[in-house]
C-alpha cells in the first residue's frame, strides 16, 4: 500500500494533463480500431486458431530454450555470423567498444530496437566517444529530445507534429515544419549521410530463425533495412526468448504481429537476414553478430507457469488496448517496457521487491489478453504476481495493515453472524438515509483510508437502511401471513 | 423448468444495493421459481483474491461452497462474482484437492442472472415495461471472462418502452476494478470519465449493467458530476412493471 500510495504524485501530472490525454487516447484508439480491422473474422477468419499456434510455438521454443539457441548459433557459424552471449548490458557495451575500436569506427547507425533500450546502449557508447544515431522516425525525434520511447512500437506517440516542428526547428536549425511528410523528408535528408558515413550497423531482432540461423527483422521505414546492409558490420541484438524453431513458423507470426501491432496484414518490409555478405554477393555486411542477451530473462525462466511472459513478440497491442496504460501513459512505467506486458515482465526481471505497486494498477478488465497474438494469460498473471508480492512483503514483515485487514475481512465473511451484525453496526453508525442514499462530503472522522479514496472521486453510497436479507425476511413474513 | 433456485445475493447488494437482490427475486418468482435464499451466504472472496490474499480469499471461498454444497442452481446479479465462483476458485485452490472437487462440482451450477433467464429458463421477454431510452455497459468479467455480451441486451430490448442505444465504448472498463478503485483513485475516476462521456453521447435517459459493482462506480461519479443520468441493473429493469419512477 505505501508504495502504491507512493506512486500516486507521479501519475497525477499525465492524468492531469488534457493535451497529453487527448494524444495519447487518440493515437492508441486508432491503433486498436485498426488492429480489429485486419483480424476481423470476416478477413481472417483463422485467427484464433493463429493465435494458438503461436502461442504453441512460442511455448515449445521457451520450453526447449537451449536447445534452439544452440542450433541458431551452429547455423549462423556455418554461414559465417558470430554469435556473442551476453549476460547483461555491460558484457554488450564491452562487445560493441572493443569491435568500433579494432574497427576505428565512430559513427554507428542503429534501427529500432527495445532490448538496446533495456541497457542504456546509446548513452553508454556516447560515454565513450562514438555517435550512435537512431534511424527510425519516432526513435530519431526522442534522440534528439533526449526522450526515452513511450510506447513499444510507436516510441514518440505522445508527441504531436507541433512538437516535432519545434524540436527539428531547435535542434536541427531548420526552417519550421509541420506537415510530418515533410518532417520525415528533414530526417530522411540527414540520416542518408549517417547511413553512408556510419561503419557499423545495429539492429534489433523479431525473430531468429534455429533452423536458418537468420535474423528477422519487421519494419515500415526501410531504415532497418539500411542499417544492416550499408555499414560493415552488421550487429543484431536479440534477448534469449526470440529464437523460434523454423523459418516455416514465420507464417503464423507475421500474419499476427503486422496485424496486432498497427493493423497491417504484413509491414512494410519484412527481412531475413543470413549472415554476411558471402563470394560473389553484392551487398551485405562483411561482418555479421547477432548478441543474444540474457538480461534477467533467465529468472523469469525459472517460474513454469508465469514464463509465458517471454512469448511477448513486442506487437503493443496490450498497451493500446489497456485503460491504464491509455491514462498514464508509458512514461509512468518504470521501465521500457510498458502496459500490461510491462506490468508482468518488470517485477519478474527486476525483482518483486522493486515496484510492487506495478500488478496492482490494473483494473483486471482482462482486454490485453483478448488481444496477445500469442494468448499470454496476462490478466491471469497480474493476479498471480499480486500473489507472489504479498507473500514476499509478509515474509519481509512489510506493510502488515492490508494483510491485518483482510484477516479481519476474512474472518467476518466466514461468520455469517458476525457479517450481519457488522453490516448492521455499519447502517447504524453511518450515514443513513434511507436506502438509494449518496453522499458528497464525508465526516472528518471517515474521510480516511479506502473511504477518501473513494470519496475523492465519487460520491458514496450509503449502507442500506435494511440489508437485503433483512427485508428478505420481511417479505417471507408478509408472504405466510398472507 | 426447475422450479428451485438458490440465489447468492453478493456482499455489495446485500449491504448497499438490496433492491437489486429483491428486484432479481421478483423477476425469478414471475418465471415461477421458488425462491432459496441462504442465510449464511455472505461474499465469494473476490476482494481478498484480487488484492493478492489468497489464503484470506480461499477461506471465504470455502465458506461460499459449503453454504451451496447441495444447491442446483445458484443464481447471482454480477458477473464479477459468477466469474470468481466459476473460473477464479480453481485457480485459488489447486493445490488443496478436496477444495478442488468441490469447486468443479459448483463450477457448472453457478449461473449469472442475464445467463440464467436467457440459457436455463430460456425466456428472453420476461413481461416487464419500462419507458426511456437506455444503454448497456458490458462489465468486463461478464464480457471476457464468461462471454456474455448479447444476451442481456435481448432481455432489454424486449422490455415495452424501451429503447436500446449502443455507446461506442460499451466494452471500455469503468475503471472499477475492486480495491483498485481506491488504491489508485485518480486514474480509477479518470476511467470512468471516459466511460461516463460515451454514455451521455448516446443520450440515454439510463445506463443498465449486471454488475452492481460497476454500476456504484458510474453512479458515484455520475452523481459527482450532477449529471441526469439513471444507473440500473439489469434486474430493477426486468423487475419494472411501467411506473415511471
Amino acid at each position: 500500500m505505501k508504495e502504491i500510495r507512493a506512486i500516486q504524485p507521479q501519475l497525477h501530472p499525465t492524468l492531469a494533463d488534457s493535451k497529453l490525454q487527448f494524444a495519447v487516447y487518440t493515437a492508441t484508439g486508432r491503433l486498436v480500431d485498426k488492429r480489429k480491422s485486419t483480424v476481423a473474422a470476416d478477413v481472417l477468419p483463422e485467427y484464433q486458431e493463429l493465435r494458438q499456434q503461436a502461442n504453441d510455438l512460442k511455448r515449445h521454443a521457451i520450453e526447449h530454450l537451449d536447445y534452439y539457441l544452440e542450433e541458431f548459433e551452429r547455423n549462423l557459424e556455418a554461414r559465417g555470423g558470430k554469435v556473442i552471449w551476453c549476460r547483461d548490458g555491460k558484457d554488450v557495451v564491452d562487445f560493441v567498444l572493443s569491435l568500433a575500436k579494432r574497427r576505428q569506427s565512430k559513427v554507428i547507425v542503429k534501427s529500432k530496437s527495445m532490448t538496446t533500450e533495456e541497457i542504456h546502449l546509446n548513452h553508454h557508447l556516447e560515454e565513450h566517444g562514438l555517435e550512435p544515431v537512431e534511424t527510425d522516425l519516432g526513435e530519431y525525434i526522442l534522440q534528439l529530445k533526449h526522450d526515452t520511447p513511450y510506447h513499444i512500437v510507436a516510441p514518440a506517440l505522445h508527441m504531436t507534429r507541433y512538437q516535432v516542428a519545434d524540436l527539428f526547428e531547435e535542434k536541427l536549425q531548420v526552417p519550421r515544419e509541420e506537415v510530418p511528410e515533410k518532417q520525415t523528408q528533414i530526417a530522411r535528408t540527414i540520416l542518408r549521410e549517417k547511413f553512408l558515413e556510419a561503419d557499423i550497423g545495429i539492429s534489433g531482432a523479431n525473430f531468429l530463425l534455429a533452423d536458418s540461423g537468420s535474423v528477422v527483422l519487421v519494419e515500415n521505414e526501410g531504415n532497418a533495412r539500411l542499417s544492416t546492409t550499408a555499414p560493415k558490420v552488421h550487429i543484431a541484438i536479440a534477448g534469449v526468448e526470440k529464437v523460434i524453431p523454423r523459418a516455416q513458423d514465420l507464417a503464423t507470426f507475421l500474419k499476427l504481429l503486422g496485424r496486432s501491432a498497427t493493423g497491417q496484414p504484413l509491414t512494410v518490409y519484412t527481412s531475413i537476414l543470413s549472415g554476411p555478405r558471402r563470394g560473389t554477393e553484392i551487398d551485405g555486411p562483411e561482418e555479421f553478430y547477432v548478441i543474444i542477451l540474457d538480461n534477467g530473462r533467465t529468472k523469469v525462466l525459472r517460474d513454469a507457469d508465469k514464463r509465458q511472459a517471454l512469448y511477448c513478440i513486442r506487437c503493443g497491442a496490450c498497451l493500446n488496448i489497456c485503460p491504464v496504460y491509455r491514462k498514464i501513459g508509458g512514461h509512468n512505467y518504470p521501465w521500457v517496457y510498458s502496459g500490461p506486458i510491462g506490468a508482468i515482465l518488470t517485477p519478474q526481471m527486476e525483482g518483486l521487491d522493486k515496484n510492487p505497486w506495478l500488478p496492482h494498477a490494473s483494473s483486471l478488465c482482462g482486454a490485453c489478453g483478448e488481444v496477445c497474438p500469442v494468448k499470454i494469460e496476462i490478466p491471469r498473471l497480474l493476479l498471480e504476481l499480486r500473489s507472489d508480492i504479498e507473500k514476499d512483503k509478509a515474509a519481509r514483515g512489510e506493510d502488515k495493515l492490508e494483510k491485518l485487514g483482510f484477516q479481519g475481512w476474512a474472518k467476518v465473511m466466514t461468520n455469517p453472524w458476525l457479517y450481519e451484525t457488522a453490516g448492521a453496526a455499519a447502517s447504524w453508525t453511518m450515514l443513513d438515509s434511507g436506502d438509494g442514499g449518496w453522499v458528497r462530503h464525508l465526516p472528518w472522522f471517515m474521510n480516511v483510508g479506502p473511504a477518501k479514496g473513494w470519496s475523492s472521486e465519487r460520491d458514496v453510497p450509503e449502507p442500506a437502511a435494511k440489508s437485503f436479507r433483512q427485508l428478505w425476511r420481511e417479505r417471507r413474513k408478509a408472504k405466510a401471513k398472507q | 423448468m426447475p422450479k428451485r433456485v438458490s440465489i447468492f445475493v453478493t456482499c455489495l447488494i446485500d449491504q448497499l444495493f438490496p433492491k437489486v437482490g429483491l428486484a432479481m427475486a421478483d423477476v425469478l418468482e414471475r418465471l415461477g421459481y421458488e425462491i432459496d435464499f441462504r442465510e449464511a451466504q455472505t461474499c465469494c472472496g473476490q476482494p481478498a483474491f484480487n488484492s493478492g490474499f489468497r489464503d484470506e480469499a480461499r477461506s471465504v471461498a470455502a465458506h461460499f461452497l459449503s453454504v451451496f454444497e447441495d444447491a442446483e442452481y445458484v443464481v447471482m446479479p454480477s458477473g464479477s462474482c459468477a466469474s470468481m465462483c466459476s473460473h477464479h476458485f480453481a485457480e485459488l485452490c489447486r493445490e488443496d484437492a478436496a477444495m478442488l472437487d468441490k469447486t468443479h462440482a459448483m463450477t457448472p451450477r453457478v449461473w449469472e442472472f442475464s445467463r440464467f433467464l436467457t440459457d436455463v429458463a430460456k425466456v428472453e421477454d420476461v413481461g416487464a415495461v419500462w419507458n426511456g431510452k437506455a444503454t448497456y455497459h458490458d462489465s468486463c468479467h461478464a464480457l471476457r471472462e464468461l462471454r456474455i455480451k448479447d444476451g442481456p441486451r435481448r432481455l432489454l430490448r424486449n422490455v415495452r418502452g424501451l429503447e436500446l442505444v449502443e455507446m461506442d465504448k460499451a466494452e471500455e472498463c469503468c475503471g472499477f476494478g475492486g480495491t483498485f478503485s481506491v488504491k489508485f483513485a485518480e486514474l480509477s475516476g479518470a476511467m470512468v470519465r471516459t466511460k461516463i462521456a460515451s454514455i451521455e453521447r448516446t443520450g440515454a435517459d439510463a445506463v443498465v449493467s449486471i454488475d452492481s459493482s460497476c454500476l456504484m462506480q458510474i453512479e458515484g461519479a455520475i452523481r459527482r458530476d450532477g449529471l441526469p443520468i439513471r444507473v440500473l441493473h439489469l434486474a430493477e429493469v426486468l423487475a419494472s412493471t411501467g411506473d415511471p419512477r
